[in-house]
C-alpha cells in the first residue's frame, strides 16, 4: 500500500469541484448556498481564484450565467443546492437549451444513502433536468467526479452548446478521492460533434449561390455561438457575394446593422423587406438558424420558390420544419470559411442588380414607421432615443420578453456579436435583469442595459439587491405601459379585445423601489424628459431603475398574422381596425 | 384557411405514417433508457415496441431496438434526435437498409381440455411453437418469429382458451457479414 497523504491530487469532492473550476479557467460563479452544498461553499470561502456572485433566487443565478456566457463566449457556471435550489434552475436550464447557451450547473444532492427516501430537500434532479439539459450526471463515487466534471465542461461548450447538470450528493463532497486535471479520455467516446462540413455539399452550395438571381442570406444564433471569427467570415461572405442579409432575433450583431446589405430582422415582427426577400428569393443560405415557427409563418407557404442551403451543427435541425436542398452539417464558422474559399476560387458573384431594385421598393414601404407624438412617449421613440444616447459607449443590451423585446430588436442597431442577450426560444419573462448582472460581472466597465417591460421586470426584480451588493451598475430601462403588452396585443387582435388579466393594477412605484433597494430611480413621463434622464442614467455609476412611461395601447408592427405567409405582412400604416380585422380573418372573435 | 385564434400556425399534415425499426447502440449507464424513452414521450413520438439489453458487457454497450411510426419527416427527426444524445453511439434504420431480420419471442398460455387441447397442440406444431410448460389443463407455448406470425398464432389460440401472453418485443439485426 502506498502512502497517499502527501499526494496533492488527493482531496475531498468539494475541493475537486473548486479545483475543476480553476483548471477550466472559471473566474466567476453564480450561486446560492444551502444544506447540500455547504462543503463546496466552505472550499469557496478558502480561496480567491473564483469569485462567487450571490444571487437572491436560483433562477437569477441561471440567467446571470446565461448573460455571462452569451457576452463572453465562455461557459456560465452555477452552483445551487438540492431540492428547491435545483427545481428553481429548471427555467434557466430550459432557456439555455432552447438558445444553445453553454452552462455548467452543479447541484447539491442529499447523501447517497438517502437518495430515494424522500429526504429533506431531496428531488430527482437528474430526472427533472433530463429533458432540459444537453446531458446530466449523478455522481455516486468521488473517484468519478473529476472525469464527470471535465466531461461536463466539454459537452456544454462543444458542438451545439447547451446546459449540463452535475448532481453531487453531500457524502461525495466530503469523501476523499483522486483528482486529475482535464485530459482527452474524459469524454464519452459516443459524443463526437461534427465541425467540418462535407466538401461535396459545400461545392453544391457554392454552385447554387453563384447561379442565384434572387439570393438571400438568413443567419442566426449559431453564427454568434461559433465565435467572433464566424461573424467576420459572414461579413466577408456578404462582401464577396454582394447578397442581401437578414437575421433571426438570436443572430443580431453578426452582421452590422449599419452594413449596406442589411435588411433588418426577419420573422413575425421582422421588417417588410426582410420577409419579402425571404418569400421571393430563389436561393436561400441559412447559417446557424433553425427555421423556427416565429420565422417561417405558415410553413406550406414559406419561401415557395427557393432552393435552400442549410448550415447547422445539429443534424436534428435539418429538415425539421422546412425541407432543404443542400444540408451542410458543421460549425458555422468552419463551414463559412470553407465555403468562402471555394466561392472565391471557383465562382463569380452573380449580377443581382434587379433583385436589389426590387428590395429597394420594399424598403421604401418603411415598415418600422410610427406616428410621432409630442405628448406621450412612444415605446419605439424611447428605444431610438436610448440607442442614440448609448452611441460611443461600450454597450451591451439584454431584454425581457414581450413587445419591448421586439421594439428593441427593431430599433436598436447592433454592430458587433455578443452584444445582444435575449430569451428567444423559451421566451422567459424575467430573463433580462439577471442576465444583465451576468454581463456586467464579465464586463465591469461597460454600459449594460436591460430593456424591460413593467410586467417582466417584476419576475426577477429581487436581483437588484445583488446588483447593489456586488456594485454592478446595470441599467434597467423599463418601458412601462402598465400592461403585459404582447398579451394585450394578442387579446386585441385575436380575442375580441377582451383584456383578460393583462392589465397590471397596483404596479410598484419603480422610483421608490429603486430607493428601497439602494439604487437610483429615474422617471420619464413626457418625450421631452427622455434626453436628460437618459444622460443621467448613463453617467451614474450605480444600478438604475428607469421608469419610462410609454403609450399604453401601442401595438408592435409590422407583423405576420398567424396562419399567414411572409408576403402577407400587416404594416403599421395600414393597421387600421378594419385592415387588422381582415388580416386576422378566421379570427371570428375580432370586433 | 380558417384557423382558430392562435399565436401558432396550426397545420394539418396528411403525410402517411410509416413503420420503422431502429437499432440504437448506447453506452449502458444509469438513466440511458429513461433518456431514450423521455425523448419519445417528450417530443410526441410513438413507440410500438422497445427491446433493450446489454450486448457487450466488457464495453458496457446496450442495444435498443425500437419500432416506431410516423411521417417520413418525423422518422428522420427521431433518428437525428437519438443520434445527438451524448451516450448514443449509432442509430441504424433497419427498415431503410432493408436487409434486416426481425424476431420476437412470445410465451402463450392456453387453458382447456378435449378437442381444444388437441387443436392447440396441432396448431403449435404448425407454427413451430414449443411446449415449455404443461399441466393436465394448460400449456405454455414458446414461439419465435416476426411480429405478424406471433399475432396470427395468438389469434388462433384465442378461441381455444387463451389465458395470457408475454412478449419480448422486436429484436433486429442486419443480414450479411457487416455489423451495425
Amino acid at each position: 500500500m502506498t502512502d497517499k497523504s502527501h499526494d496533492p491530487n488527493q482531496m475531498t469532492g468539494a475541493a475537486m469541484i473548486v479545483r475543476t473550476l480553476i483548471d477550466h479557467g472559471v473566474q466567476h460563479l453564480f450561486g446560492y448556498p444551502g444544506g447540500a452544498v455547504l462543503p463546496i461553499y466552505d472550499e469557496i470561502f478558502q480561496q480567491s481564484e473564483v469569485e462567487h456572485i450571490l444571487v437572491r433566487h436560483e433562477q437569477g443565478a441561471g440567467h446571470a450565467a446565461e448573460g455571462y456566457a452569451r457576452s463572453t463566449g465562455k461557459p456560465g457556471v452555477v452552483l445551487v443546492t438540492s431540492g428547491p435550489g435545483a427545481t428553481n434552475m429548471v427555467t434557466p436550464l430550459t432557456d439555455a437549451l432552447m438558445d444553445s447557451i453553454p452552462l455548467v450547473c452543479i447541484t447539491g444532492q442529499v447523501p447517497t444513502h438517502l437518495i430515494g427516501n424522500d429526504a429533506f430537500q431531496e428531488c430527482d434532479t437528474v430526472g427533472i433536468t433530463r429533458p432540459c439539459t444537453k446531458h446530466n450526471w449523478l455522481v455516486r463515487d468521488v473517484n468519478d467526479l473529476a472525469k464527470v466534471l471535465h466531461e461536463a465542461f466539454y459537452v456544454a461548450t462543444t458542438g451545439r452548446p447547451g446546459p449540463v447538470v452535475v448532481d453531487v450528493p453531500k457524502d461525495v463532497q466530503f469523501a476523499v478521492g483522486t483528482y486529475h486535471p482535464p485530459r482527452r479520455d474524459d469524454v464519452h467516446v459516443s459524443y463526437t460533434p461534427r465541425v467540418k462540413g462535407d466538401a461535396a455539399q459545400i461545392r453544391k452550395a457554392v454552385a447554387l449561390l453563384a447561379s442565384a438571381k434572387r439570393p438571400v442570406i438568413y443567419s442566426g444564433g449559431g453564427v454568434i455561438n461559433s465565435g467572433p471569427e464566424a461573424s467576420k467570415l459572414l461579413r466577408e461572405l456578404v462582401e464577396v457575394t454582394g447578397f442581401p442579409i437578414t437575421s433571426t432575433l438570436m443572430g443580431l450583431g453578426a452582421y452590422p446593422a449599419t452594413g449596406k446589405n442589411w435588411l433588418g430582422m426577419l420573422g413575425m415582427h421582422g421588417t417588410y423587406e426582410a420577409n419579402m426577400t425571404m418569400h421571393d428569393c430563389d436561393v436561400m443560405l441559412c447559417v446557424g438558424a433553425r427555421f423556427d415557427d416565429r420565422i417561417t409563418g405558415r410553413t406550406d407557404a414559406f419561401s415557395p420558390g427557393s432552393k435552400k442551403i442549410h448550415i447547422d451543427i445539429d443534424p436534428s435541425s435539418i429538415n425539421k420544419n422546412i425541407r432543404v436542398d443542400v444540408p451542410i452539417i458543421g460549425d458555422a464558422g468552419n463551414v463559412l470559411g470553407d465555403l468562402l474559399q471555394v466561392f472565391k476560387a471557383e465562382a463569380k458573384r452573380p449580377d443581382i442588380k434587379s433583385w436589389w431594385q426590387e428590395i429597394a421598393t420594399w424598403r421604401a414601404r418603411n415598415s418600422l414607421a410610427y406616428k410621432k407624438n409630442n405628448d406621450v412617449i412612444l415605446p419605439q421613440y424611447a428605444i431610438q432615443k436610448l440607442f442614440e444616447a448609448t452611441r460611443g459607449h461600450d454597450t451591451y443590451i439584454t431584454t425581457e420578453v414581450g413587445q419591448h423585446q421586439m421594439w428593441a430588436a427593431q430599433f436598436f442597431g447592433f454592430e458587433e456579436p455578443h452584444r445582444w442577450m435575449t430569451s428567444g426560444g423559451l421566451g422567459t419573462m424575467g430573463y433580462g435583469l439577471p442576465a444583465a448582472l451576468g454581463v456586467q460581472v464579465a464586463h465591469r466597465d461597460s454600459l449594460v442595459i436591460d430593456i424591460a417591460g413593467d410586467a417582466s421586470v417584476q419576475m426577477t426584480m429581487q436581483e437588484m439587491s445583488t446588483a447593489v451588493q456586488f456594485e454592478l451598475p446595470i441599467k434597467i430601462f423599463i418601458l412601462n405601459n402598465q400592461y403585459m403588452g404582447m398579451v394585450r396585443q394578442w387579446q386585441q387582435l385575436l380575442h375580441g379585445n377582451r383584456l383578460s388579466h393583462s392589465y397590471s393594477e397596483a404596479l410598484p412605484d419603480f422610483v421608490k423601489l429603486a430607493d428601497a433597494f439602494g439604487c437610483v430611480g429615474l422617471q420619464a413621463v413626457k418625450p421631452g424628459d427622455l434626453d436628460g434622464a437618459l444622460k443621467e442614467m448613463i453617467s451614474v455609476k450605480r444600478p438604475v431603475l428607469f421608469d419610462c412611461r410609454v403609450a399604453a395601447l401601442e401595438n408592435c408592427f409590422p407583423m405576420i398574422p398567424s396562419g399567414k405567409a411572409h408576403n402577407e405582412m400587416l404594416l403599421p400604416v395600414e393597421a387600421t381596425d378594419e385592415a387588422t380585422a381582415a388580416a386576422f380573418a378566421g379570427g371570428k372573435a375580432l370586433v | 384557411m380558417n384557423q382558430p385564434a392562435s399565436a401558432y400556425f396550426l397545420e394539418e399534415r396528411h403525410d402517411p405514417n410509416e413503420t420503422h425499426t431502429l437499432s440504437v447502440l448506447v453506452q449502458n449507464e444509469p438513466g440511458v433508457l429513461a433518456r431514450v424513452i423521455g425523448l419519445f414521450s417528450g417530443r410526441g413520438y410513438n413507440i410500438e415496441s422497445l427491446t433493450v439489453s446489454e450486448t457487450e458487457s466488457q464495453k458496457h454497450l446496450s442495444r435498443i431496438t425500437i419500432v416506431t411510426t410516423g411521417t417520413p419527416m418525423v422518422i428522420e427527426q427521431i433518428k437525428h434526435q437519438l443520434d445527438r444524445m451524448v451516450p448514443v453511439y449509432r442509430v441504424v434504420d433497419m427498415t431503410i437498409t432493408g436487409r434486416s431480420i426481425e424476431r420476437e419471442l412470445a410465451m402463450v398460455k392456453v387453458r382447456g381440455g378435449g378437442d381444444n387441447r388437441v387443436e392447440a397442440l396441432r396448431l403449435a406444431d404448425a407454427f413451430r411453437a414449443r411446449v415449455i410448460d404443461a399441466t393436465t389443463e394448460s400449456f405454455v407455448f414458446e414461439i419465435t418469429g416476426n411480429s405478424s406470425k406471433i399475432n396470427q398464432f395468438i389469434d388462433l389460440m384465442r378461441p381455444l382458451g387463451l389465458v395470457e401472453v408475454s412478449r419480448t418485443g422486436v429484436a433486429a439485426i442486419g443480414r450479411g457479414p457487416e455489423g451495425m
